[in-house]
């Protein structure tokens, strides 16, 4: 079954960098797909890279990792002004980072219906209960 | 901050008492972008032999290759540069990605280790260089998750940046899009393979390291 799991960036705000690393990369090698509310910091992005290479084995092949950004920076003097204005605003609270292990997204890339399928068997062992 | 006052101070103390320049120059990307072949088409424009080898299988780059003291000219101006090349960045490694290119279980897996080893190297390696040279594959969507990361992650770092759009030889090849992916970046459109646009690749390279 495949699980897609929300976390709220107040779950992530009180923790370290190396706790936040290992908080994702724990949920995505149980085979979840999490979704952050957010964004890591820059160098947290390259640290979740350079861990995850550490733990790559025959069963955990790696992360796909995108970031859905609310960046209004670009280039210009006033977007960057804009864009200034909101990060202090909200912090690394803007836009959402999706993490998911690359073997069940392979698998989805492979078969898209595969998703579908997925998420109808969860309403359905849902509607069971 | 600190970090950028004390760089600018060194830098200023270096040209006031006329210190040779040298470069570490970082060689970053994604897999198969061809940061070795432009690593080899420098090496072979400014020292007549080349770094390392080439392939078309993803990852043949999985340790850090350094070439010292290439001395390259642009205009009246001459710098000594480390070039650094690095393995492909990447968030994810599949051994069995490497069976289609007809290499053994064996093969692969050996190569898939090798491969993350080279990752992290690579990953550890920014805090060692002065400038980076982001190369891409003009032909492919810009807009990937590692390209993000490396390039925000040298802003963090206050590292200069020149993005390459590589393999403009090919007519799928499109410099603007990734102008348009990086605005705050300069950009070039090279072919490292045929030495297209190389000479105004120096150029902006020095505009960049200057």
């Amino acid at each position: 079954m495949l699980t897609l799991q929300f976390v709220p960036y107040g779950e992530i705000k009180s923790l370290t960098s190396v706790g936040r690393i290992r908080k994702l990369l724990n949920l995505a090698k149980e085979n979840k797909i999490v979704l952050l509310e957010g964004r890591l910091a820059k160098e947290e992005e390259a640290e979740l890279i350079k861990t995850t290479m550490e733990e790559i084995n025959k069963n955990f092949r790696g992360i796909e990792l995108a970031v859905v950004n609310t960046n209004l920076d670009n280039g210009d003097p006033f977007s960057k002004l804009k864009s200034s204005f909101v990060s202090a605003l909200l912090g690394d609270k803007q836009g959402f980072t999706i993490i998911g292990p690359a073997k069940v997204i392979k698998s989805i890339k492979r078969d898209p219906h595969k998703l579908q399928i997925l998420m109808k068997d969860a309403q359905g062992s849902r509607r069971k209960r | 901050m600190a970090n950028t006052f004390t760089k600018f101070i060194t830098n200023f103390f270096k040209n006031l008492f006329g210190k040779k320049k040298l470069v570490k120059l970082g060689i970053y990307g994604p897999i198969n972008a061809g940061k070795t072949t432009l690593c080899n088409t420098i090496c072979k424009d400014w020292l007549g032999e080349e770094l390392g080898t080439v392939s078309k299988i993803p990852h043949e780059t999985r340790e850090i290759q350094m070439k010292e003291k290439v001395k390259i000219k642009s205009d009246s101006q001459e710098i000594d540069f480390n070039i650094i090349d690095t393995p492909g960045i990447a968030t994810k490694i599949d051994y069995e990605d490497f069976l289609k290119f007809k290499l053994s279980e064996k093969e692969a897996k050996k190569r898939a280790k090798e491969a993350t080893k080279g990752v992290i190297e690579a990953i550890k390696w920014l805090d060692n260089v002065d400038a980076v040279l982001v190369v891409l594959d003009a032909t492919e969507n810009p807009y990937s998750q590692v390209n993000i990361t490396i390039v925000g992650n040298l802003a963090a770092r206050n590292i200069p940046v020149l993005i390459v759009g590589n393999k403009t030889d090919l007519k799928r090849a499109n410099t603007k899009r990734i102008q348009n992916a990086f605005p705050q970046y300069p950009v070039i459109g090279i072919s490292a393979e045929t030495g297209k646009n190389m000479k105004e690749f120096y150029e902006e390279l020095f505009k960049v390291v200057r």
